[in-house]
């Protein structure tokens, strides 16, 4: 029993330790940017003997360099100074995420199936651009308007998910197809335009915050639900005979959730409060961990990208499921496609260029694997404010553009290889 | 070659084999489904490189050691394998000299190739263009393009591997009158098959395996059939099956007619017209050779084949239309498939989440899933089967062979089946994981379950069955009671001779 229970113990912790080595990474890139974006901190040129001198100066240069960022690190005033981790910058930085957080939700269930969407940047346009016209020209209410995105988001889903599942062309080339002709679709409804939106309503779903006190209401609220799962989970296991009801430990465990509510709300609660953007992007997480493991569907999901033919073989309609999916990131999509608009204010017919491969990347250095079966909507949103983290601090920091792109590029690989010689061992 | 022994982790494959072969002699190879013989034809063309077995190849009085597949064709060896080696999308030309096209600085010429490959053909007097994809050719000319791609590696000595399973007879005779052709020039030839009629008109001489072991090789002359058939299967069926006869009930499942069809080929027919019926707390065996249809007959039943279907399926009494595996497991039928890996498990997953796959809707919950219901489940079919590992979380990839089939076992006990299905359940599992299961069939059997197992180990199905009943190509060929199941008797019914 004993080593049962040992290796219990061990297995978790294997699960959970890809969850903290990310977490870890994420922490230990916020704290790059922010001592790198405070205001005295030594420029990084120094680092590398900048100034083209190449002679012994160079190597001075270069020592310099290292010795005043010891010197800056040791005088720990830059926590204080960074402008990384301050809340007007969280609060920007969750913003960021918030779009591609709402996509990778969806793609990351898409993924698990054994399927890929490359289409949702172009699909965002159109809902968005659709949603726009029908607020603006057609006069159409609020949440007909907003409804709409949706329907078109789930219609074109559909579409996909008949030519993928019963239509047996390769979900790469349908969505290839679909990122072409989506983008054609709303340059042509748009008349290549772009929509501006002049509803208050409409445009606070991007713009506007939470009020303080409201959000304090919302951690007692999420605290409250943490803490009944806790509950319920311990006694479960003592009603099904799988042991005594531990409710000590069960406790322990939601002590990491319950202090990052409160941390997350006293943050957003200095700036202006919580985004609404956000807002949305966490209950569509919320939904997306409660599909992935509470429902037959998100199990499904993860047998047919696992095995095909043993799902197949257990009575699960393959299919059917592959379409599903594809409509729920439909729906995903809309929701998306409507905060992008609403944070812009306008709808373009360029919007949301690349915004799949953000996705992707989200999922994919969240640990999903593009063969299916494996993946997590933790690790798909983590994916998503890592890769927001290095635009933003990148983009305090003055980098280049096109030094940013192939940063993100090298870290989107390098976090695929680590991960594969980490499962390796 | 000379005493080979060939080891697998826990298995011996080949235990000193002897076996030799002339110039421009047809040699035949035969033995039952896992006797070793594409053990032995692996180990002569270096698909088990030389080092990984005991013993000599000796090819023209001298010793070989091949660490390749191209070593043993220098050598002279082609080996055409049931399932063919050609690239679809290239023409026939480009097959026949795939990898050693005529060039001049890594440019093909083209001219040449073609050339040569019509000459090869005509040699053959194959009527086919060697521009012709090799996809558009039908599977008997495309094993003609295989032997003729082995001749143009001038081989000497060429294995054919079952190489009529998928030829209609007009196909076979082609192949018959090239291969005596061949015979004439010189080409010794080792022919492994199961359909005696054709060992018998074409060898010169045969060699019968039996578990690994050389049984005997004889000259066809003096040879029967009858002799033949025993000697493959001279063994005694041991005492590893404990003789319970079971219950019976009244009938569970009743199949009228069945005819299935190949998926790629829609008039040929894999099972053909067969009915029969199980009962309430019987175990029914289905013997037969591999492609016999096995394997396509349990998945026609259970809605999973992907080709044509006809045909009725009762289940306890009442006439059910099954179009998918969902209704199968609705009408309470559950299938332990073939090939646990690539039909059975999700093998990155957890033994819970396995197991309560099929069933998970009854288990969980219709939409939401409660992780402690299933846990119940998964622990309680766990314990029945003794199923080692430490938790229902342990991955499945990570048990052995015979704990993974027990995962997948357990999976179909939990959807509460009326029928179970059996396919080959035992396969790559070591004696003692088998025993367990096989007690774990009689066990439920005793609870009133009808159990139809497809088993290419004939001790197994003859030790377990209360029936068996034979396919030959497709067809219902024979069915025997526990009493008269012999191997002898369900052997010669599975060749074809009876």
């Amino acid at each position: 029993m004993s080593e049962q229970e040992k290796s219990k113990g061990f297995k978790l912790e294997t699960t959970a330790l890809r969850a903290y080595t990310m977490l870890g990474a994420l922490v230990l890139i916020w704290l790059f940017f922010h001592y790198a974006t405070s205001p005295d901190c030594p420029s990084f040129k120094l680092l590398f003997g900048a100034n083209g001198d190449p002679g012994i100066g160079w190597f001075r240069a270069f020592l310099d360099g290292w010795t005043s960022h010891f010197a800056h690190f040791f005088s720990f005033s830059w926590l204080k100074a960074g402008i990384f981790l301050s809340p007007l910058n969280l609060s920007n930085l969750m913003l960021q995420t918030s779009v591609t957080g709402i996509l990778a939700v969806g793609m990351l269930m898409l993924i698990v199936a054994g399927q890929i969407d490359l289409s949702v940047g172009s699909v965002l346009a159109l809902a968005g651009g659709v949603a726009a016209i029908a607020l603006t020209n057609w006069g159409w209410g609020l949440v007909p308007s907003i409804l709409m995105a949706i329907a078109v988001g789930v219609a074109i889903g559909l579409i996909h998910g008949i030519l993928t599942a019963y239509g047996k062309i390769p979900a790469f080339i349908v969505t290839l197809g679909g990122l072409l002709a989506w983008r054609g679709a709303i340059k042509g409804v748009s008349q290549s335009e772009t929509i501006r939106i002049a509803d208050p309503t409409f445009k606070a779903i991007g713009q506007s915050y939470v009020a303080p006190n409201i959000g304090w209401i919302l951690a007692v609220v999420a605290i409250a639900v943490v803490l009944f799962f806790a509950y319920r989970s311990a006694k479960s296991q003592k009603e099904y005979g799988l042991g005594e009801a531990n409710y000590g430990s069960e406790f322990i465990k939601a002590i990491l959730p319950v202090s990052a509510i409160i941390l997350f709300i006293y943050v957003m609660n200095s700036y202006a409060g919580v985004p609404i953007p956000v807002l949305i992007l966490l209950a569509v997480a919320l939904l997306g961990v409660f599909i992935t493991n509470s429902t037959t569907f998100g199990r499904y999901l993860y047998a047919i990208g696992g095995n095909t033919d043993a799902a197949r073989l257990s009575g699960i309609n393959t299919k059917m499921n592959i379409l599903k999916v594809y409509m729920l990131l439909g729906v995903l999509t809309g929701v998306a496609a409507i905060v992008f608009t609403a944070r812009q204010g306008s709808a373009a017919p360029d919007a949301g260029t690349l915004k799949e491969l953000e996705a992707i990347a989200a999922c994919v250095i969240g640990g999903a694997s593009l063969m299916g079966g494996r993946g997590t909507i933790f690790g798909a949103c983590l994916g998503a404010l890592i890769m927001a983290s290095l635009d933003n601090g990148m983009s305090l920091l003055n980098v280049q553009d096109f030094v940013q792109d192939m940063i993100k590029g090298t870290i989107l690989v390098a976090a695929v290889g680590l991960d594969m010689v980490g499962r390796k061992n | 070659m000379r005493s080979i022994v060939k080891e697998f982790p826990g298995v011996k494959a080949l235990d000193g084999v002897t076996f030799d072969l002339y110039e421009g002699e047809f040699h035949s190879l035969v033995g039952e489904n896992g006797a070793g013989k594409s053990t032995l034809m692996k180990t002569l063309s270096g698909v088990y490189p030389f080092g990984t077995y005991e013993g000599d190849i000796v090819i023209e009085g001298e010793v070989r050691q091949f660490k390749t597949i191209r070593d043993s064709e220098k050598a002279g060896v082609a080996i055409i394998f049931q399932e063919l080696s050609l690239v679809k999308e290239l023409t026939v030309g480009e097959n026949i000299f795939l990898g050693r096209e005529p060039s001049r600085f890594g440019v093909i010429n083209w001219s040449e190739l073609y050339q040569k490959a019509s000459q090869l053909l005509k040699d053959l007097h194959l009527p086919i263009d060697p521009r012709t994809p090799v996809g558009n050719l039908g599977i008997g000319q495309q094993q003609l393009v295989e032997i003729a791609k082995a001749l143009s590696q001038k081989a000497k000595i060429l294995v054919l591997d079952e190489p009529t399973a998928a030829l209609t007879e007009s196909e076979v005779e082609t192949l018959f009158t090239i291969l005596r052709n061949l015979k004439e020039r010189g080409v010794g030839m080792i022919y492994i098959s199961h359909k005696l009629d054709e060992v018998f008109t074409m060898s010169d001489r045969i060699t019968v395996l039996r578990d690994g072991k050389t049984v005997g090789t004889e000259a066809t002359i003096g040879l029967t059939k009858d002799k033949v058939i025993s000697l493959m299967v001279g063994r005694d069926v041991g005492d590893i099956f404990p003789k319970i006869s079971h219950n019976f009930g009244e009938t569970a499942l009743e199949i009228k007619n069945l005819t299935a069809y190949d998926l790629d080929n829609p008039n040929k027919k894999l099972v053909d017209n067969v009915s029969f019926n199980v009962k309430k707390g019987e175990v029914l065996g289905i013997s037969g050779l591999m492609g016999a249809g096995r394997s396509e007959l349990l998945m026609a039943i259970f809605g999973a084949w992907q080709g044509k279907t006809a045909g009725e399926v009762l289940v306890e009494g009442r006439r059910v239309s099954i179009d998918s595996p969902a209704a199968a497991i609705r009408n309470g039928i559950g299938f332990v498939t073939e090939d646990r890996k690539r039909f059975g498990l999700l093998l990155e997953q957890t033994i819970l989440d396995n197991m309560t796959l099929a069933g998970l809707k009854k288990i969980s919950g219709a939409f939401v899933t409660h992780r402690s219901r299933e846990t119940v489940a998964a622990k309680g079919a766990m314990q029945s089967l003794r199923v080692k590992a430490n938790s229902p979380i342990t991955i499945a990839g990570t048990l052995s062979g015979g704990n993974q089939q027990k995962v997948v076992l357990g999976k179909w006990l939990l959807t509460n089946p009326k029928v179970l299905f059996l396919d080959e359940p035992t396969r790559g599992i070591d004696v003692g994981a088998k025993q367990e299961i096989y007690a774990e069939i009689n066990k439920l059997a005793a609870t009133g379950l009808a159990i139809v197992m497809v088993s290419s180990e004939l001790p197994e199905v003859l030790g377990l069955s209360d029936r068996v009943l034979v396919l030959h190509e497709g067809k219902l060929a024979g069915e025997f009671t526990r009493s008269e199941a012999t191997p002898e008797k369900v052997m010669a019914c599975a060749t074809g001779n009876l």
